[in-house]
């Protein structure tokens, strides 16, 4: 507020009126893979801006560069042309600053580690001391519902339990930025729901900006406050949809009219892009997936 | 409850190979007595057991000096071997200059080697078979150590990324943890390597009562039933030198086991 040039910061350029301030800005971005004529177009002129608190999801089909476009913000992998910015500042410094916090499709926890050892992970290496780590991790294991297991270890767990711990982790520093890249496209529909509903929980509670990468239409409508959807060769944002759902978002949130309209307005969106197989008979299954 | 699950479930792993090896031997003794095979081919189980007992003293020294010759050589081949290991993960160049140097070493033919080894440390020495071993024992750790630092998930190394993780701890905390399996895997090779090593060395040279000598010196006065109580010796110290590895590894590394279990 003390700063003069919040003024012409670019949420007031793109004038939506009362936009939260930016935590990710991405202009003009492309990526491409390899040089010559091997070369893949993973990402052609990306524009988006996601402001505080938002969950934005990035859905689209296989090889749009959802996950690219994920690793481009948490600097994992540099744009061939654009710019990131994150918090303010050039992806790389935000990195460095260790803004954000990143869950994976897999829980990459370490087995020699205890459950408490893997949320402390991040803690250790950023130099926290034992006092803070404890405590820490003991906020977290409880966040996540799993108090009473910071003693096990990785492979005593249930996927879906190993998954909470990596989202545990990946908050244990208080980020402001949370990237999520398909944490739940390994497990199973009924788990991957439970998880759905915990993650809502979660972020209701940290009111952490969350980026989450899915291939699931359902999931990125449940979750989202918008889903950017994306098309693939070269990967292009097709459509941007806001997601108008109520919050806090509940099991009967699935079961809502709006929330089978979104659906279906997503996979529209996404269908435009590829050949025509039935749609009916698709809208058929998620609302029986989603009453069942 | 994993605790008492798992203790009956040792007596049936190890009673089998346990029932096996008595009935080796049983059948061993009747059918070499009844078919009447010379000793000097292979002597019958009781004449080794009675060699063992009357050539103990010597045996018994025969035994403690390869051993320290073993486990000598063993330390400088795995700590030498770690250290290229670690060095060549960590740098390019010692990538570039030491994997080539170890490979052409690994290379050289121990029976070549070990009489040029006593020549530069003379006959009374243990360093010629220390030398021996370490030579052996290095390559097999290097290799491991080198395969466990860098094979680590792409996704491991993205998440120390995203934390900004400074190179020493990205080692410390990662790379190492990650390598202690494949570590554990070359020391087992490298421990039984060993006792092959120092007892294959003694044949070009050692003291009288070293079980590569004795052997060589038995066999020479036809007294083979010493000569195999030798033998049986260095099988011995090998086993116990495997299991001690094993056991080790167990109690350093004791995720890796429920890991195999879980899998």
């Amino acid at each position: 507020m003390a700063n003069p040039s919040s003024a012409s910061s670019s949420t007031a350029e793109s004038g939506g009126p009362a936009v939260a301030r930016a935590v990710v800005e991405v202009a003009k971005v492309s990526k491409t893979f390899g040089t010559g004529p091997g070369a893949v177009t993973a990402l052609d002129g990306i524009d988006v801006s996601i402001g505080e608190g938002e969950f934005v999801s990035l859905i689209g089909p296989s090889g749009c560069g959802k996950s690219t476009l994920l690793r481009l913000i948490g600097d994992l992998t540099s744009p061939t042309s654009g710019i990131v910015t994150v918090n303010g500042k050039p992806a790389r410094r935000a990195r460095l600053d260790r803004d954000y916090g990143m869950v994976f499709q897999a829980p990459v926890l370490m087995d020699w580690r205890t459950i408490q050892a893997n949320i402390e992970l991040p803690l250790e290496i950023m130099g926290y001391d034992r006092d803070d780590r404890t405590k820490r991790s003991a906020d977290l294991l409880r966040l996540v519902e799993l108090e009473g297991f910071g003693g096990r270890h990785p492979w005593q767990l249930s996927g879906g339990m190993q998954q909470r711990v990596a989202i545990a982790r990946a908050l244990a520093f208080d980020p402001k930025l949370l990237l999520m890249d398909e944490p739940f496209g390994a497990l199973d529909e009924m788990t991957r729901e439970r998880m759905n509903l915990e993650l809502m929980r979660i972020w209701n509670r940290t009111k952490t900006t969350v980026v989450f990468v899915t291939h699931s239409i359902p999931e990125a409508v449940f979750l989202s406050t918008r889903v950017v959807v994306m098309s693939a060769r070269p990967g292009r944002i097709s459509r941007v949809v806001d997601v108008d759902l109520p919050q806090p978002r509940t099991a009967d949130t699935r079961e809502s009219e709006r929330y089978f309209e979104l659906v279906t307005t997503v996979r529209e969106a996404l269908r435009r892009h590829e050949s025509d197989a039935p749609i009916a008979a698709d809208a058929d299954r998620i609302r029986a997936e989603g009453l069942g | 409850m994993t605790e008492v699950a798992r203790a009956p479930r040792r007596s049936t792993e190890w009673l089998p190979p346990l029932l096996v090896f008595v009935g080796v031997l049983v059948l061993w003794e009747g059918s070499f007595t009844v078919l009447g095979v010379q000793s000097f081919l292979i002597p019958r189980p009781s004449l080794i057991w009675g060699a063992l007992v009357s050539e103990w003293p010597t045996l018994q020294r025969g035994v403690l000096y390869t051993g320290a010759e073993a486990l000598g050589g063993l330390a400088v081949g795995v700590t030498l071997g770690s250290i290229a290991g670690l060095a060549t993960a960590r740098w390019a160049t010692a990538r570039q200059t030491l994997v080539p140097l170890a490979t052409g070493a690994s290379t050289i033919p121990i029976i070549a080697f070990a009489p040029i080894a006593i020549n530069w440390f003379g006959f009374e020495s243990m360093l010629p078979r220390i030398t021996i071993v370490a030579l052996m024992t290095f390559f097999p750790v290097m290799v491991n150590t080198i395969r466990g630092l860098t094979n680590v998930e792409p996704a491991a190394l993205e998440l120390m990324g995203s934390y900004a993780t400074p190179p020493g701890q990205v080692l410390w905390k990662l790379r190492i943890p990650n390598a202690l399996p494949y570590w554990f895997t070359a020391l087992r090779i490298a421990v039984t390597l060993s006792v092959i090593g120092a007892v294959v060395g003694e044949f070009f040279g050692g003291p009288l009562y070293s079980l590569g000598i004795y052997v060589t010196n038995q066999t020479g006065s036809f007294k083979y039933p010493n000569a195999w109580a030798a033998i049986v010796l260095a099988c011995v110290l090998g086993i116990v030198a495997y299991l001690a590895a094993v056991a080790l590894e167990r109690i350093v590394i004791p995720w890796q086991r429920h890991r195999d279990e879980a899998a």
